[in-house]
């Protein structure tokens, strides 16, 4: 059988400016101005790898969770499996078809959640999703209805339902996207960061949906984390990604016990988190006491 | 083979519908902002009017027709052009972008359907300032050909909206330039297009620039239409020119913006955040 997804040798870099915090703390104040002409003159970039080599399948129905801290990739891994940006080398397909030389067919089967709330914030939630849903050429009627269906079982107000989403809290407009990705009936879903900023109800709430959603409809999902707690409940496997690369991937009861040390005491899924991509690993040995 | 919904050319003209419902939708939300957008337009189009009121009696008529006819062609023709070209600018702005390209259907869908809400407002918005303008000026319209004056405003919009499809590609590609550089095409179009006095007037230099903008023969071929009641017959050269224009425009400028969509998915210009 073939993977749902799969992803072999992906790599993508960006070009950046060169300096960027640098640049970011003077802007406003008096250099600004001559550093513009500066870059106008003589642009300096430098090359960021954002996802460097990165191989895994993921099977129909599974779960698969990358984990990650800010600036490791992951968004640029999602967007990759989007269709939103190109590989520069290696594959991606979906369902058997390549992201670049398929895309229509690759769209047809996906749909995406970003951390932040992509709407038309003017418009009410309703409003948004029928854009949607027509954009999708789905019956306008039948994608209202879909959509209304999906935000009850979110717990979301029938009569915020017609309210500008501007007027509206993150996590409510949280799961508007979702009810927007899900209106389409993905057979694949790409979940960036789905519960960052929401509160602890919210969170709950569109995890217990994921896992709904997978178990009614068979669903593909790749999350984004990095929230343990979340990765540990939702995944059944879970790769780590730190600076563009795959440093472990299993399943979570897997790395954790790979890490086990020669007492066999299996650490937490957070000690092997930070024990893979170097942050806090200093502490992290010291409580081990070596 | 079984169809996949969605896939008829019916189906598309029906999903290119959700931008111009989506575009109606914002208007109608800040209702408050477009009418003081529309009010403005028609304060503009009456002031300009009024300067060929200026001057001896018998020749009014004319001076007057010949001002408001620049104006509202002007109006029409940057509304369409605007409307197009920011679309992408817009979503930018509000983050959408990639959700509404990431949608399973050809760019031209989208496209189909910026155009056609283009249209829609272009033609709302004008003709209520020709109503402004019938009511404040006793304009006689008696010589006048309007057939021809409105068959080469359809001409001439194909060109407009190729400028509009090719200029939406700059916020693509320069998130930062893109929008100033389309106002700044805007007013260069303004300026060597003859729009409210004859191009023979402007500078040598600049006079070039005026043979390859398409509103200077829109002007000249409504003016003639309006003024002096010519026909389709009298009016074929510039008519042809500007269909050539829309036909080598349109096409040019789906491809240039095809072309910086892929640009933007290559070099991760399209968003970056979230
Ligand atoms: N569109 C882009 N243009 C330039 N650099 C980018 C772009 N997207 C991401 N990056 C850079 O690539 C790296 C990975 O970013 P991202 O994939 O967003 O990480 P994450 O989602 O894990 O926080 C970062 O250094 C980021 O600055
Ligand atoms: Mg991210």
């Amino acid at each position: 059988m073939t993977a749902a997804i799969e992803c072999l040798h992906a790599h993508k870099s960006f070009r950046e400016p060169a300096d960027r915090e640098d640049r970011a703390n003077r802007r406003g104040g008096r250099g600004f101005a001559a550093l513009r002409v500066l870059d106008l003159v003589a642009p300096r970039k430098v090359r960021v790898d954002a996802v460097k080599d990165v191989s895994f399948q993921v099977k129909k129905g599974e779960i698969f969770g990358i984990l990650g801290p800010n600036g490791s990739g992951k968004s640029t891994l999602i967007r990759l499996i989007a269709t939103l940006l190109t590989p520069d080398s290696g594959t991606v397909t979906v369902f058997g078809q390549d992201v670049v030389s398929d895309r229509l067919a690759v769209r047809r089967c996906i749909n995406r959640v970003s951390v932040e709330a992509a709407f038309f914030k003017r418009l009410s939630a309703l409003e948004n999703l029928e854009y949607a849903a027509r954009l999708y050429g789905l019956d306008a009627r039948e994608g209202k209805r879909r959509a209304e269906d999906i935000l009850e079982r979110l717990g979301f107000l029938h009569k915020k339902m017609t309210v500008p989403l501007e007027n509206l809290s993150r996590g409510m407009q949280q799961k508007v996207a979702i009810a927007r990705a899900l209106m389409t009936a993905p057979v694949a879903l790409l979940l960036d960061e789905p519960t960052t900023g929401l509160d602890p109800v919210s969170k709950r709430e569109v995890q217990d949906f994921v896992l709904e959603v997978r178990e009614t409809h068979d669903t593909t999902v790749i999350l984004t984390t990095h929230d343990m707690q979340e990765a540990e409940r939702l995944c059944d496997r879970i790769a780590v990604i730190h600076g563009g690369e795959f440093v472990a991937m299993d399943t979570p009861e897997s790395l954790k016990a790979s890490f086990a040390d020669e007492r066999g005491r299996v650490p937490t899924l957070e000690e092997v988190f930070f024990r893979l991509t170097g942050s806090n690993v200093d502490d992290w040995m010291r409580e081990q006491g070596e | 083979m079984s169809k996949v919904r969605g896939e008829s050319l019916v189906d598309k003209v029906k999903s290119s519908y959700a931008l111009v419902q989506r575009n109606y939708n914002l208007v109608r939300r800040d209702a408050g902002w477009e009418l003081v957008f529309i009010v403005y337009e028609v304060v503009n189009v009456l002031t300009i009017g009024f300067i060929g009121v200026n001057g001896p009696k018998e020749t009014m008529n004319e001076r007057v027709l010949y001002l408001v006819a620049g104006a509202l062609l002007w109006g029409f023709l940057s509304a369409l052009f605007h409307e197009v070209a920011e679309s992408v600018a817009w979503e930018r702005w509000e983050g959408t972008i990639e959700y509404s390209f990431m949608a399973p259907q050809p760019r031209g869908v989208y496209m189909f359907g910026v155009c056609m809400w283009g249209i829609l407002y272009g033609f709302v918005r004008t003709a209520i300032c020709l109503a402004a303008v019938t009511l404040a000026f006793q304009i006689s319209l008696a010589g006048a050909n309007l057939w021809a004056a409105l068959l080469t405003l359809a001409a001439s919009s194909l060109a407009f909206l190729g400028m509009g499809l090719a200029a939406a590609v700059l916020p693509l590609i320069s998130p930062e330039k893109g929008s100033p550089a389309t106002h700044i095409f805007q007013a260069v179009v303004l300026l060597v297009s003859g729009v409210y006095y004859d191009v023979s007037v402007l500078p040598a230099w600049v006079r070039p620039l005026s043979y390859v903008s398409p509103a200077t023969y829109t002007l000249r071929a409504a003016r003639a239409a309006l003024l002096e009641g010519a026909g389709v017959r009298a009016l074929a050269p510039d008519l042809i020119i500007l269909l050539a224009l829309g036909v080598v425009l349109i096409p040019m400028g789906f491809a240039v913006f095809s072309a910086g969509e892929r640009y933007a998915m290559r070099t991760g210009k399209l968003k970056r955040n979230g």
